[in-house]
């Protein structure tokens, strides 16, 4: 074994304990940003995979075989290197100058572009997963379309979609680490750079991982709660 | 757009791609393995056993792939003494991080297969071993290949983190070329295509079995 110092107050020492809270905060609002986009986006996906229409299927399909299919670390820099110099030199030149952290919301919208792909295939299993004689009982009751929809089929569905989302969200979170690479100073970026300011690649990079692991699990007691408070009694919560 | 400067430098890429596929080969290979035995430590009724395959698990899968990199490439000199070389601290951090979610795979495959069976099994006399080996995984491994393809697609895409330590893969040769000729747009255009190329094959081969499978 290498002798090593351990020397845990790089942590929390000027300037490198605020880098570190900034990095925890940016990796916060950076994925919760993104997925907003990505829920929205993925909405849209969903939608257009299971409408009786060759067209908006062939478009939702498409994204979502395009953006699985190519590594998110390639789209980032198609978006943060690549796109900027396809548009005319004026407005490249305004980007840069007048865009304040650029590369965070590239981050944030390669992020959500991405994620709503995995969103939105969610969204279609959620979507063909509700049982069509929900539909016809409701119908048969004498609720209007946008009764059903309101009563029926909404409650039901997010239900359904609460589990796959969580696991979207989180793995939305842990890509947003991924956004180092352009220069964010998420978590994983902090750790990394007060790695080069120390040379404590150990201390900080443990940091980081409790922060991620307290995060996940965070969100997964938050969401069991959720789920355990929204419960309907015999609803199978899985959706098969 | 100019795309002379893919063939200037296609041969370079080309070496990329190669060292892609053997990173993407060898963590496949190595993560199904240490999955099958987190996978079957998670279903262990021994509880020596079963903590600490979940805790291995749960651990890797709430961790960022790029911080359980850079935690091979940190942590691991300093345990050995030496430092390794980005290539296998790469492979290790592949393996270590891909066998999690193998685990999973390979617990859901298990789990698809009626306790009857197991039971079965075992009264004709076998043991857990012979059970697991000659009933229960042959069955098992039917049911895993779709997810696993679909995994091998993941692998594939993910070997691309291996940028941010500096080995050189496809990703990372692309990065170069475009700082020496500066066509980002082509470069990350062709990047993108060929990752597609590749994945595509994967992804349609994994909808096929998984339809086959439904038919049967």
């Amino acid at each position: 074994m290498l002798s090593y110092d351990f020397d845990w107050s790089v942590l929390w020492k000027h300037p490198y304990g605020r880098w570190m809270l900034e990095g925890i905060w940016t990796t916060i609002t950076l994925s919760s940003l993104a997925f907003l986009i990505a829920v929205t986006l993925g909405l849209m996906v969903g939608v257009f995979r299971v409408l009786p229409n060759r067209i908006t299927r062939l478009i939702g399909g498409s994204y979502v075989e395009l953006i699985r299919n190519t590594p998110y670390l390639v789209q980032l820099f198609f978006w943060y290197f690549g796109l900027p110099s396809l548009l005319p030199q004026a407005s490249e030149k305004w980007i840069y100058d007048h865009v304040p952290s650029l590369p965070y919301w590239t981050g944030v919208v390669c992020l959500g572009v991405y994620t709503a792909s995995r969103v939105g295939e969610q969204i279609r299993a959620g979507m063909i997963s509700i049982p069509t004689d929900q539909y016809q009982a409701a119908f048969s009751t004498g609720l209007t379309t946008y009764q059903t929809y309101r009563y029926v089929i909404i409650p039901y569905a997010i239900r359904i979609i609460i589990p796959p989302f969580t696991t979207e969200f989180l793995t939305c979170f842990k890509n947003s680490a991924l956004t180092m690479t352009i220069g964010v100073l998420e978590t994983t970026g902090a750790s990394y750079l007060i790695d080069s300011y120390t040379w404590h690649g150990l201390e900080t990079t443990t940091a980081a991982s409790v922060v991620y692991i307290v995060i996940t699990l965070c969100v997964v007691l938050l969401m069991a709660w959720v789920e355990r408070r929204i419960h309907i009694p015999g609803m199978i919560a899985r959706g098969r | 757009m100019d795309l002379a400067v893919i063939p200037r430098n296609l041969h370079f890429l080309l070496g990329g791609l190669v060292l892609t596929l053997e990173l993407a080969a060898i963590s496949l290979l190595g993560g199904f393995l240490l999955g099958i035995l987190m996978g079957l430590g998670r279903l262990s009724s021994r509880k020596w056993i079963y903590y600490p395959a979940t805790l291995y698990i749960n651990f890797f899968r709430s961790l960022p792939l790029i911080l359980v990199i850079f935690w091979f490439y940190f942590m691991v000199p300093f345990i050995i003494g030496r430092p390794l070389g980005d290539f296998l601290s790469a492979i290790i951090a592949f393996i270590a991080f891909e066998a999690a979610y193998f685990a999973e795979i390979v617990r859901a495959g298990i789990q698809s297969i009626p306790q009857g069976q197991v039971m079965a099994g075992y009264s004709t006399g076998l043991g857990y071993y012979e059970t697991m080996r000659n009933i229960v995984l042959p069955q098992a491994l039917k049911n895993m290949v779709p997810p696993i393809v679909t995994q091998c697609v993941i692998i594939f895409q993910d070997t691309s983190l291996a940028y941010v330590i500096g080995l050189k893969e496809f990703l990372r040769r692309i990065y170069l070329v475009d700082s020496r000729e500066l066509r980002s747009v082509e470069l990350y255009l062709f990047a993108g295509f060929v990752y597609l190329v590749f994945c595509s094959i994967g992804t349609i081969t994994s909808r096929r079995l998984e339809k086959r499978q439904i038919g049967r």
